[in-house]
């Protein structure tokens, strides 16, 4: 081992014992703290997975259009699996943090535009908390886009008020939400008020005739039809078209020919165990995300609160509270609204009156970035992946060119719009909502699968253009 | 840092993608290996981590070997052989 890389791993375990430090200080001062600790360790770990099994939700579909690699579909797959297990052993305890979202073609929409801004930002949003804990200085800018854009477009009024139907409005107003929030202004508020809580909340369980908490509710319907199955038939779209013909052509190089049963069984399960650094990820953070939600409920039980905004006001902090007290504390892996918090704290700060809006003035609040128990969860995958990447001398400080951080802006900045019309991004809309059983979450898989097929026919056109370039300089 | 592409010497060439992040250096792999004859030897260079899977199963799955496979203060410099 050099000194550089000595130095690496010193700084990773400096970086662990600030975590610890910071837990164990916060909680030796007020014990409301292990709320907010809860969430830096299990953001911590996610971190930690992510770099590990270089585990990015825009590459699992981008990968497969792009270059033909199906490594990180099977490796959501099995996230998504693992996960929903958990998750219905959580929801049969009737200790389940998780809340089924409004299904309708929202979601689908939501999807693709956010399917297209991963491929152009070159991480999903997940994927760009964990890259900027390598040091790299392009999915900085993602989340800033990202952060930046979502906090505007929920504090978004005057001309864009023209831009909506005038249902949506009506029924907005009809909601009789307190005076300061003034749902009738401002297209998201409309968009959300007006339209997305008048779609059916459904799981495949409350299809079904069942109760999300019931055995056969959680592990028949939610477990077993909203994912094992769709998670199976997946896996095998992407084994026939992009796995079994080289699967067949190793064969072929061993001398053996002829396909049967057994061997397409076989050639499927060679395609899961492709690249166990991603399984052994997915495995981990199926499990972890799980276990986030008892522990976070099991919190709430003991404090006596529903939601974290109980704790701040406890604590003395009650700026940037909703006007229900709440903030946003989903008790489960999300990453997308607490990106759009701290730049609306920001704002606020800078004189900005955005807490007349739903997003951030009824449901989430703006607290501060210190005490925002989301935000501590981010802030320690970052930390987590920079450990990781410290360990494993992967960790270099890079400063992005222009034509990454315009990809990045752009494409930060239609996963912020994406995800606020999605309600949450590849982790809140997509991973957390097939994982517990809720209908939108495919909906907005399919509609991210069509954008990512979009962004990397888009991507190719570029390459192509850059690589023709290079090739006749070499005269090839 | 720009991307470059250069030939070392008949039948090696280089490909230099540091700075890209994903898809680029996997995107700009896949078109390389496909305008080179069968027993070129591409050298690629990156610092994506994350590139670094996605160009060995890609590899893997079009039969393309690695040859070899360099680390160098975060950056990753790896032989492919096209087949």
């Amino acid at each position: 081992m050099d000194n550089d890389e000595r130095k690496k791993r010193l700084w990773a375990y400096g970086l662990l014992a600030f975590f610890a430090l910071v837990s164990i200080g916060t909680y030796s001062y007020n014990e409301y703290y292990i709320y907010l600790s809860v969430y830096l360790w299990f953001g911590l770990i996610y971190g930690m997975c992510l770099q590990y099994g270089r585990f990015c939700f825009s590459s699992a579909f981008r990968d497969l259009f792009a270059v033909g690699v199906p490594r990180m579909v099977v490796g959501i797959m099995i996230a998504t699996a693992l996960f929903a297990l958990v998750g219905a052993l959580v929801s049969v305890t009737g200790m389940s943090t998780f809340h089924a979202a409004p299904t309708s073609a929202h979601a689908t929409i939501a999807g693709f535009i956010f399917g297209v801004g991963m491929v152009f930002a070159g991480g999903c949003a997940s994927g760009s908390l964990y890259k900027t804990g390598e040091g790299n200085g392009n999915a900085l800018m993602v989340i800033l886009s990202i952060s930046v854009t979502q906090a505007l477009f929920a504090d978004m009024a005057g001309w864009t008020n023209k831009l909506v139907p005038q249902s949506w409005h009506d029924s907005a107003v009809e909601k009789g939400l307190p005076a300061v929030i003034n749902a009738g202004d401002g297209w998201l508020d409309q968009y959300l008020a007006g339209y997305v809580w008048d779609q059916p909340v459904m799981t495949y369980a409350s299809l079904m005739g069942m109760q999300n908490d019931s055995i056969a509710g959680a592990f028949v319907s939610n477990f077993l039809v909203g994912v094992i199955l769709p998670a199976v038939v997946l896996l095998i779209v992407v084994y026939i078209f992009w796995s079994r013909k080289s699967f067949i052509n190793k064969r072929k190089k061993l001398g053996k020919t002829g396909m049967t049963f057994r061997d397409d069984l076989n050639g499927y399960w060679t395609m899961i165990m492709a690249s166990k650094r991603t399984a052994i990820a997915g495995l981990i953070l199926g499990v972890a995300c799980g276990l986030q939600m008892l522990v976070t409920q099991g919190l709430r039980v003991k404090f006596g609160v529903r939601n974290a905004g109980t704790l701040l006001e406890r604590m003395g902090y009650d700026f940037g509270l909703s006007v229900n007290g709440t903030v946003f504390d989903p008790g489960y892996w999300y990453v997308t609204t607490q990106e759009a918090q701290w730049v609306g704290w920001v704002f606020n700060k800078m004189g900005a009156d955005n807490m007349d809006n739903i997003y951030f003035g009824f449901v989430n609040g703006i607290p501060n970035p210190a005490i925002n128990p989301a935000d501590w969860m981010s802030l320690a995958l970052i930390g987590g992946a920079a450990i990781m990447a410290l360990l494993h001398n992967e960790f270099k400080f890079k400063k992005p060119t222009l034509e990454l951080a315009i990809w990045a802006i752009i494409g930060g900045a239609l996963m912020g719009i994406g995800s606020r019309l999605g309600l949450g991004c590849n982790i809140g809309a997509f991973f957390v909502r097939v994982s517990q059983g809720d209908v939108s979450g495919w909906l907005f898989g399919l509609g991210m699968i069509g954008g990512a097929y979009i962004g990397v026919k888009v991507f190719n056109w570029w390459t192509e253009r850059k690589m023709a370039k290079e090739f006749e300089a070499c005269g090839i | 840092m720009a991307m470059k592409f250069e030939k070392k010497s008949e039948g090696v060439y280089m490909l230099d993608v540091r700075g890209y992040v994903c898809p680029h250096p996997q995107i700009y792999t896949k078109k390389a290996l496909n305008k080179l004859n069968s027993g070129d030897i591409l050298e690629v260079i990156f610092d994506n981590p994350s590139s670094g899977e996605s160009i060995a199963s890609m590899c893997d799955n079009e039969g393309n070997d690695i040859t070899d496979k360099q680390r160098e203060a975060g950056d990753f410099i790896w032989d492919i052989k096209k087949t």
